[in-house]
């Protein structure tokens, strides 16, 4: 019954177009406080570390990581080695195959793009610390 | 529910009920509610976030941020949650320690910080805050302990400096001015928004755009 060009059709297309149009503007969007991590990542042959804010702060208080693990709230002032995180410090107090999965696991963390430098991502409005 | 099977599905209901009722009001509605969902924000996907390399095999395992947070006391900032709430009303039990010997501090003070250039006055409230976060990392290395010897200035928050540490950052971001400053200055009345203006841009939609 109804060609390509029927009045249904078309209304159905054009409400698909609009559901594409809205995403497109927000194609590169990082979510608000994922940090990358890549300051010896790249150099040793891995891809970056992706850390999302959103999902570690549902299970732990920012008091966690940023007093007891020693983490300074500065995206690249800390020096995180995989010795360390063996070791059990920084990522490695909970990346233990204990509380969360062990570090065996290298490209669930390591899964940024390459390239990427360290630093704070995503925003909805603001981009991180003076980048507006 | 993964997200690419949630947006497949969303899609075959949009274009359902368009080719269904195939009305224009219909249509126009639909659009309208496209334009909204995009000016509001929306979650996306690891794998087209731009930051993850979508051929990495995290972003199938990984949890996406949809999945998490779409349950949660909405913002129309940041993340779209508003996290003070959200531990406030127990939606989420984030630990407060992971060794047993730390000792958990808290403190219930507000401190009110008066503001340059006419802007309605700060109360930066301790609870909230110690609720998330330890004495140690603001004091004494952001903020001195006793009132009234910090310099704040917006400039060093704008930089990243100050309460721009995590304001701008991984907390609420710095376009929500009324958050902090929230104490209205005596004979001030609370300004009232004119119809037409976007309270988010301080701008008559329209103007600006020559």
């Amino acid at each position: 019954m109804s060609g390509l060009f029927a009045p249904s059709r078309r209304l159905g297309v054009l409400s698909l177009v609009c559901v594409l149009l809205a995403a497109l503007p927000l194609a590169t969007q990082a979510e608000y406080a994922d940090v990358v991590i890549n300051r010896q990542a790249e150099k040793n042959g891995m891809r970056p570390v992706v850390f999302p804010h959103w999902f570690h702060r549902i299970r732990f208080r920012c008091k966690v990581c940023h007093a007891e693990l020693g983490f300074k709230m500065r995206a690249g002032s800390n020096t995180i080695t995989m010795t360390d995180i063996i070791e059990g410090k920084f990522c490695g107090a909970c990346h233990n195959n204990d509380i969360a999965w062990s570090p065996e696991n290298c490209d669930l963390c390591h899964s940024g793009k390459p390239g990427l430098p360290t630093g704070v991502f995503g925003g909805h409005e603001t981009s991180g610390p003076g980048r507006w | 529910m993964p997200v690419s099977t949630f947006r497949a599905e969303f899609l075959d209901t949009v274009s359902g009920l368009a080719r269904g009722a195939a009305s224009p009001g219909l249509a126009l509605f639909l659009w309208l509610l496209c334009v909204g969902a995009a000016w509001a924000g929306e979650w996306l996907p690891l794998a087209n976030d731009g930051i993850h390399d979508p051929r990495s095999r995290a972003v199938k395992i990984l949890q996406q941020p949809r999945e998490a947070l779409q349950g949660l006391t909405p913002d129309h900032a940041g993340n779209q949650v508003r996290w003070v709430q959200v531990l406030e009303k127990g939606e989420i039990r984030p630990r407060e320690k992971l060794f047993p010997q730390t000792v958990v501090q808290k403190l219930d003070l507000d401190v009110i910080l008066d503001a340059k250039g006419g802007m309605p006055a700060v109360r930066f409230p301790h609870r909230p805050h110690t609720e998330w976060l330890d004495c140690v990392n603001c004091h004494d290395g952001l903020f001195a302990k006793s009132v009234g010897q910090s310099k704040i200035s917006m400039f060093k928050i704008l930089q990243g400096e100050q309460c721009g540490v995590c304001h701008g950052a991984v907390a609420f971001p710095l376009t929500e001015c009324a958050r902090c400053h929230s104490i209205p200055r005596p004979g001030q009345s609370k300004p009232v928004i004119p119809a037409g203006i976007d309270p988010r841009i301080h701008q008559a939609i329209g103007q600006g755009q020559k």
